[in-house]
């Protein structure tokens, strides 16, 4: 309801609409035509969560995804366990891990929209504005 | 006015005389107004007195002449003349209102896989012996057609309306034309009330994305239809201003032309009530 009121009062110009979206599809063109910048992003993001818990490395999956206002990714990374303790004396990997789930589906982890990519340039502008107003666009279809 | 750069391919005959520029016109998205653009900046760069040939490599839709009022005078098309069936000079249509422009037209029966890259490019390279500039007329798409016509092309002229699909298409075929082609933007069908008005996308909007050195900017107004209509390439029209942004682009390409492209001015009350085109 507030949403549409703000949109009837202070209706957004539709090239500032055109803009976003122009914004948006090229981010996720760009994506899928550099797969060596995402294999590289995900190697990278699997080196760093594996210094805190065991992943499953091999079956790891980094996607993006374009939504209603923001180019997603999405990180489907299985948690196999806990490191061991850094300062333990034991040596690393004793005994399967105490904390080791049988569904690894449950144990995987996603990144929505907070760890949404952004583009560089463009999204600098008035982004306080704009997130809120993607809250309000996803509070909608719930009334 | 010649560009005598080294040709890029290791299986060209190295050039012994000043061989003529060859620029694709081209744009990924269909409807843009790739047609008009080569036809009208073929004219006027022929109209400064270079020797121009223009090839549509649309084959299968065959529109260049339409646009250049000289479909009755197609005898032969592109194919005839690769394939061996037509002289090259026999196939040239003359232009009768810009003596150094000649048209090679496509084939409108055959398709554009029946084309034969190596072979075109061939021609492409005979002709720049022939001529200042060859401007290719690119089919939409980025399939067989659009590799063909960027064969034998060091330049390319992309031709962009303001619209989100329109930018995304350019946005792929500059990627695609790579790092080998010398690119420039025309931004065309700007309408500069609604520019104003917040309802389309502005020149900057678009080239913040594909980032190209702007070679000209064409407004959508009436006269570019009326002109198409008859056949008689606007860029003839000494009183229209959409025909003289052509002959700055022109001017530009040749090089005698140094000045920044000018945003078209809106159509004011008197230009709507006396301005009127037929």
């Amino acid at each position: 309801m507030l949403e549409f009121l703000k949109r009837l009062f202070n209706p957004e110009p539709s090239s500032v609409t055109a803009r976003e979206r122009l914004r948006l599809v090229l981010l996720s063109d760009h994506l899928a035509l550099a797969p060596d910048v995402v294999e590289s992003l995900k190697a990278d993001l699997i080196a760093v969560i594996s210094k805190y818990v065991d992943v499953d490395a091999a079956h790891c999956d980094v996607t993006f995804e374009q939504q209603e206002s923001v180019v997603a990714m999405l990180a489907n990374i299985p948690i196999l366990g806990m490191k061991p303790p850094a300062r333990t004396p034991r040596p690393a990997a004793p005994e399967p891990p105490p904390m080791i789930d049988p569904s690894p589906a449950s144990a995987a982890v996603a990144v929505e929209p907070e760890a949404a990519v952004e583009a560089p340039a463009p999204a600098a502008s008035k982004p306080r504005r704009r997130r809120r107003r993607r809250a309000g666009v996803n509070a909608a279809p719930a009334h | 006015m010649h560009d005598i750069r080294e040709d890029p391919l290791p299986a060209a005959p190295p050039a012994q005389q000043a061989r003529g520029r060859c620029i694709v016109v081209t744009s990924g998205k269909g409807g843009v107004g790739k047609t008009t653009t080569t036809a009208n900046v073929g004219v006027a760069l022929a109209a400064t007195g270079a020797r121009v040939v223009l090839i549509d490599a649309d084959v299968g839709l065959r529109n260049l002449d339409i646009v250049l009022g000289l479909e009755a005078r197609v005898r032969h098309h592109v194919l005839d003349v690769l394939e061996g069936n037509a002289e090259l000079d026999d196939a040239l249509v003359s232009d009768k209102r810009v003596p150094s422009l000649k048209l090679l037209a496509a084939s409108q029966t055959r398709e554009k896989d029946d084309v034969d890259t190596n072979a075109f490019r061939a021609l492409v390279d005979r002709l720049r012996e022939k001529f200042d500039y060859v401007l290719i007329d690119c089919p939409a798409g980025i399939e067989k057609g659009f590799q063909n016509a960027i064969v034998g092309a060091d330049e390319a002229i992309i031709v962009c309306t303001p619209e989100v699909s329109a930018v995304r298409d350019a946005d792929r075929v500059v990627g695609l034309l790579g790092e080998r082609v010398k690119i420039t933007l025309i931004v065309n069908r700007l309408r500069p009330a609604l520019v104003r008005r917040g309802k389309m996308l502005s020149v900057d909007d678009v080239n913040a994305i594909l980032r190209l050195p702007l070679l000209g900017v064409i407004a959508d107004e009436p006269g570019v239809i009326v002109a198409t209509n008859k056949g008689e390439p606007i860029a003839l029209d000494a009183s229209s201003p959409t025909g003289e942004a052509y002959r700055k682009i022109a001017g530009r390409i040749v090089g005698t032309d140094t000045s920044t492209p000018e945003i078209p001015r809106e159509a004011t009350f008197f230009d709507k009530l006396f301005g009127g085109q037929r």
